[in-house]
């Protein structure tokens, strides 16, 4: 049987943090095998819409279903059919990337021929014996990814995978990350910069202040509104000047 | 593998590679025991020294069997120059100087330690004494007959093996568990693990499984020292009820850490805590020096720490014969003490550390 559900419907998701309301009312919808990107500057509330629609808070109002399951309260099944890379790499205490793999795949039932294998698509295994604290920015980003991809998830959520990286460490991770994309998975990314949203996502969302503002494939969004690029895209729906 | 094992697998390797957490709970208690141990080791059989100068009869005609007897709490030195026996003495060298003249024993003694100058005095008086008698040829109206039996005190080490034992204890249960709460927080471990197919129940069995092996491995150590024939510790009949009072110990000292991890925002905060929290408690709780002439409000403290009932229980098990009676209501109290700090702990958690 296809199951036909939508990979992400998220409808009216509230979060408020004492004065903040950090998440003010989103809706979306994602395709199955679409790499989706949720865009704006900091602040603007990606990581809370993320946290909210993988589970990990409690929204407010609203709700969110993953693959046809409502993502809260956690349910073990659901969990096991996605992948998720935090926006801090979350990762145990003086392990080495191997015993970090290693212990992520028992936690999901993975054999850990596969958490190698895994190690070696995001270009690890030189540093298979390095503990997470002596890896670099990016190794650690590859890292955080393999972890979130060695149950071979359907559905993969990212949160700002490139930031803090150097030119060449970000051109290698979006291979990476078209290459997940290519094999059949959703991946939902969030970023602060255009230029990475333009090249990868089939559509993104641009956020700000709690809400989207407007969503749709980059090249559409830059023609609608006769805009250059996203900056000025950006600039026409706030009437404020994009800031990394 | 499964998640329970993996976890208690990445929880003992994170333990064993932090180098300070092993000293300060493992290496640093030991080294105090061996220390203790070698500066008590004579602490309880100090005998007196007395210099002999020239010949004197009462002394050197004693019969060999009560010479004997005499040295067990005297050491005789000799030596023919008085003034310098006398200098000995003024020194403290040895207790007092002791020479015949004119028929009469005279003795001189240092008044610096009163105890040891009343037990040379009594034994040279019991000496010429029995010489006396002796001298009149009659039987002895009066006999004095003696017999030993085993002290209930207890030796030194009977005594702080057990206390650093607790401290040991209490320091690698409450510290272990406020730091992987503190740790987990700041590094995000904690969200990462609630988002992948695992219980909180798995999470904590790991973390409470690690805390108790690495107790008992504690406990393995310190009695395997303690008992080598150097420090000379005798367990008793009942030792091995030190085990269940050690994993309720365990617990309750988890507790602690676990409070404090709840609390604290960072690992400094938590250090800082647990510093102020476990120095105070194995002082009061006997766990350097015995605690019976403490102030009454002081000894109502200490009944409230659950390694005050800790260290007595395992004193009992361990050195004193004590058996289940012994051990029953304390594993119960440290249970208590465990469920209520637990869910105090439980009210003040936080996921996040911001
Ligand atoms: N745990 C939290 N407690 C309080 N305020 C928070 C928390 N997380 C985020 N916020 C606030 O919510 C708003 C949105 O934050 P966030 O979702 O992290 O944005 P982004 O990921 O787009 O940078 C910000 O104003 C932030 O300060
Ligand atoms: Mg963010």
């Amino acid at each position: 049987m296809i199951d036909n559900t939508a990979a992400i419907d998220v409808r009216g998701l509230r979060k408020r943090y004492g004065d903040v309301q950090a998440v003010d009312g989103v809706t979306f919808e994602v395709a199955r095998g679409e790499f989706y990107g949720i865009l704006g500057p900091n602040g603007a509330g990606k990581t809370t819409t993320l946290e909210l629609v993988e589970g990990l808070r409690q929204p407010d109002e609203g709700s969110a279903h993953l693959l046809g399951e409502p993502s809260w309260p956690r349910s073990k099944r659901l969990l096991r059919r996605i992948g998720v890379q935090l926006q801090a790499s979350a990762f145990f205490e003086k392990l080495t990337a191997r015993e970090q793999i290693h212990t992520f795949a028992a936690l999901y039932g993975a054999s850990r021929e596969r958490a190698d294998a895994m190690l070696d698509t995001v270009g690890l295994t030189e540093k298979r014996d390095v503990r997470d604290d002596k890896l670099s920015g990016g190794q650690a980003q590859r890292l955080s990814i393999a972890c979130a991809l060695v149950h071979d998830p359907e559905l993969v959520f990212l949160d700002e995978p490139t930031t803090g990286l150097d030119p060449q460490a970000r051109r290698n991770l979006w291979d990476l990350l078209r290459g997940i994309n290519s094999t059949g998975r959703t991946v939902v990314l969030t970023t602060h910069y255009m230029d990475e949203a333009e090249l990868l996502c089939d559509r993104v969302a641009i956020m700000d202040a709690g809400r989207i503002l407007r969503v749709g494939p980059p090249a559409d969004l830059i023609r609608e509104l006769g805009a250059n690029n996203l900056e000025d895209v950006f600039l026409q729906l706030t009437g404020r000047e994009y800031r990394e | 593998m499964s998640a329970f094992r993996s976890l208690s697998w990445a929880m003992a390797l994170g333990l064993l590679r932090d180098r300070t957490a092993v000293f300060f709970m493992l290496i640093f208690p030991l080294m105090l025991l061996a220390l203790f141990g070698v500066l008590f080791q004579n602490e309880s059989t100090s005998r007196s020294a007395i210099v002999q100068v020239g010949d004197v009869a009462v002394l050197d005609d004693l019969p060999e069997a009560e010479f004997a007897a005499l040295s067990d709490a005297l050491t005789i030195e000799k030596t023919a120059d008085r003034e310098r026996a006398l200098e000995e003495v003024r020194e403290g060298d040895v207790d007092a100087a002791v020479w015949e003249e004119d028929g009469r024993v005279q003795l001189r003694y240092s008044a610096a330690d009163a105890a040891r100058a009343g037990t040379v005095q009594g034994l040279m008086r019991s000496v010429v004494q029995g010489a006396n008698l002796a001298a009149t040829g009659l039987p002895a109206t009066y006999e004095l007959a003696t017999d030993q039996v085993e002290d209930k005190s207890v030796k030194a080490i009977q005594y702080f093996t057990p206390g650093l034992l607790g401290w040991a204890i209490a320091m690698g249960a409450s510290f272990m568990s406020a730091f992987t709460l503190v740790q987990w927080r700041r590094k995000r471990i904690l969200r990462r693990l609630w988002l992948a197919p695992v219980g909180p129940g798995t999470v904590i069995s790991a973390r409470i499984g690690v805390s108790l092996a690495f107790s008992f491995v504690q406990v393995a150590i310190f009695l395997a020292v303690a008992t080598m024939p150097y420090f000379g510790l005798k367990l008793t009949g009942n030792w091995w009820l030190s085990l269940p009072l050690v994993a309720c110990g365990t617990l309750s000292f988890m507790s602690i850490g676990l409070l404090i991890g709840a609390w604290a925002k960072s690992d400094e905060a938590a250090n800082g805590a647990l510093q102020v929290v476990i120095m105070p408690m194995a002082f009061l709780s006997g766990s350097f020096f015995p605690t019976g002439d403490m102030p009454g409000w002081l000894s109502t403290v200490a009944d409230f720490l659950p390694l005050a009932h800790l260290n007595t229980s395992l004193q009992d098990v361990l050195s004193r014969g004590g058996g289940w009676g012994d051990a029953l209501p304390v594993m119960g109290g440290l249970l208590l003490f465990t469920a209520v700090v637990t869910a105090v702990a439980a009210r003040l958690f936080r996921w996040d550390s911001t």
